[in-house]
């Protein structure tokens, strides 16, 4: 790729969520700021390598993209006043000097608006990711290993569900913000794990999806600073990617947490992550911020034996009373395993395995397999195993299961 | 997952101080202020600091024939002052110029691109290398 290429790329990623959200506010018609703001950028892609690039180019993009904006209007004759006002004031230069409140709002406004609830998981992944993130539609369907055109509808069907239900491009009112900021936090957090525990393919993490997360939640905490959640999910994604560099061995299989290198750690991550627990904390932790602590207890250990298992229980059980959740059980489990035992964690397993909502899943037989093998239950960890290496869809991960099975005595 | 360092210089004194003599000091800082808010809301902030001005400065000459010369204030030969720094998180080398772009607003100085390389590119079985992890693991880094 041509360097002025990936130069217009790199502003794009900067600048897309401010343009598209300046330019949804200017139209209150979100998909028609996304599909000018598009139209700007290609423009770009094909200008700027030819011609170089423009003295101000945010200034090139938001001119060029609020001029196609109305070139759609008119097109398509639109008589609404709301439109027709627009058109009127086309030679008005873009305001440059942004109120800076109001670029917040805006930005805020696209995050709620690509994370609406009327949207499917897979939609609002992918439009705050081109929205809110800058990444093109090849991109996107790179990082979840699917085809271009599939990216693609998702994102025209998502702007069409948006006009048809009638979403209006502003922040939610206070009552109903929290609701929605936890629909907000929970594709960021979709987006990171899919980042740090790819659900299908070669690799085990894809480092630049899990950047990415980690980057949209600072956008969204720089926006609204005041929400602990948001931090405890920061916190949570810093503290889980500071592994990232243990997390796989020379040949990029996975090395589990036992056995990882601490010295490889990230300590910056680890140190960022802290300090945004510290913030996630004033109203007592939410469902992020408790992961986050149980990432944390890891973090500041040093070795397994070092662990404090205990803090790491309760922390699980605190968790599954606020957000029930079978995988939180299972996890429970692990934590019980290494401070009490095989015999009392398999309980616990045996007692979710009737969780209908764990059939889908191969970390269930995984780690019945795993404390089977520790109580010397051989035949039983086998078939577990097994199970589990069948169901497993990520390479990496499966090879290490089947590995299991063939060291089993 | 690259980190840079964007490390901001003076290169040009006159043209520096010429132009600190004629904007306002809050203006100044209204620019920097400015941008660094920037930096923070787009989410790639790790890390900035600034560095005392030239007075301050001592420096000093290795050479391998004589013990290190020391010398007080400014630099001698070299007119590149090193001013400040920013560490970012960016998706690519283009997003990190981009970003230097917006920092080279101040006449004479100039910022420099430099990516920051993470400990496990280094042979790891060295022993230097092993205890500089160890320091790291218990005391942070940026």
């Amino acid at each position: 790729m041509q360097d002025a290429t990936r130069a217009v790329e790199a502003i794009w990623r900067i600048e897309s969520a401010r343009i598209v959200g300046a330019l949804a506010r200017y139209t209150g018609d979100f998909a028609l700021a996304e599909d000018a703001a598009q139209e700007a950028l290609a423009e770009a892609l094909v200008a700027w390598p030819r011609d170089g690039q423009p003295a101000n180019p945010v200034g090139w993009l938001m001119t060029t993209a609020k001029r196609r904006a109305i070139d759609t209007i008119r097109r398509a004759g639109v008589q609404r006043e709301k439109y027709e006002a627009i058109a009127h004031d086309q030679d008005e230069a873009y305001d440059d000097e942004l109120d800076i409140e109001r670029i917040d709002d805006d930005v805020l406004a696209l995050m709620f608006v690509s994370c609406h609830p009327v949207l499917s998981k897979e939609a609002r992944v992918a439009l705050t990711l081109r929205v809110v993130g800058g990444l093109s539609s090849e991109e996107i369907a790179r990082a979840f290993l699917v085809p271009v055109p599939t990216i693609q509808a998702r994102i025209t069907r998502a702007k069409k569900t948006i006009a048809a239900a009638k979403v209006p491009f502003e922040v939610p009112s206070p009552d109903e913000r929290r609701q929605r900021l936890a629909g907000v936090l929970n594709v960021l957090y979709l987006i990171f794990t899919e980042g740090s525990t790819a659900t299908s393919g070669e690799d085990l993490i894809r480092t630049d999806l899990a950047r990415e997360a980690r980057r949209l939640t600072r956008v969204l905490i720089g926006v609204l600073p005041d929400e602990p959640e948001a931090y405890g999910l920061l916190a949570l994604m810093e503290l889980t990617a500071s592994r990232f560099p243990a997390r796989t061995d020379a040949a990029g299989d996975p090395v589990l947490l036992e056995d990882q290198d601490r010295t490889r750690w990230d300590r910056g991550a680890v140190r960022r992550g802290l300090a945004a627990l510290e913030q996630a904390t004033p109203r007592g932790l939410g469902p992020y911020g408790l992961q986050a602590a149980i990432a944390a207890t890891h973090a500041v250990a040093d070795s397994v034996e070092t662990t404090d298992w205990e803090r790491i229980i309760v922390l699980y059980e605190a968790l599954g009373r606020i957000a029930p959740n079978p995988i939180v059980d299972l996890n429970r489990a692990v934590a019980v395993a290494m401070a009490h035992g095989p015999l009392r964690a398999l309980e616990i397993v045996d007692r979710i395995a009737e969780d209908k909502r764990l059939d889908h899943t191969h970390l269930l037989p995984t780690v019945r397999g795993e404390l089977l093998r520790r109580l010397g239950r051989t035949v039983e960890a086998r078939k577990e195993l097994e199970r589990a290496a069948g169901m497993c869809t990520n390479d990496r991960e499966r090879a290490v299961l089947r590995q299991k099975v063939a060291d089993l005595p | 997952m690259p980190k840079y360092m964007l490390i901001w210089r003076t290169i040009d004194e006159d043209k520096q101080n010429a132009a600190m003599a004629e904007i306002p000091f809050e203006q100044m800082l209204e620019k920097m202020g400015q941008l660094n808010d920037e930096l923070i809301k787009s989410g790639v902030l790790l890390a900035m600091e600034g560095l005392d001005p030239e007075e301050h400065t001592v420096v000093t000459y290795a050479d391998a024939a004589e013990p290190p010369v020391v010398t007080d204030g400014p630099y001698g030969e070299t007119k590149e002052l090193f001013g400040g720094f920013y560490l970012i998180s960016v998706a690519s080398k283009e997003e990190a110029v981009e970003w230097a772009k917006r920092l080279s607003y101040f006449p004479g100085s100039a910022v420099e691109i430099r990516r920051v390389p993470t400990i496990d590119e280094f042979p790891q079985d060295n022993p230097w290398i092993q205890k500089e992890l160890d320091w790291r693991t218990k005391n942070g880094q940026l």
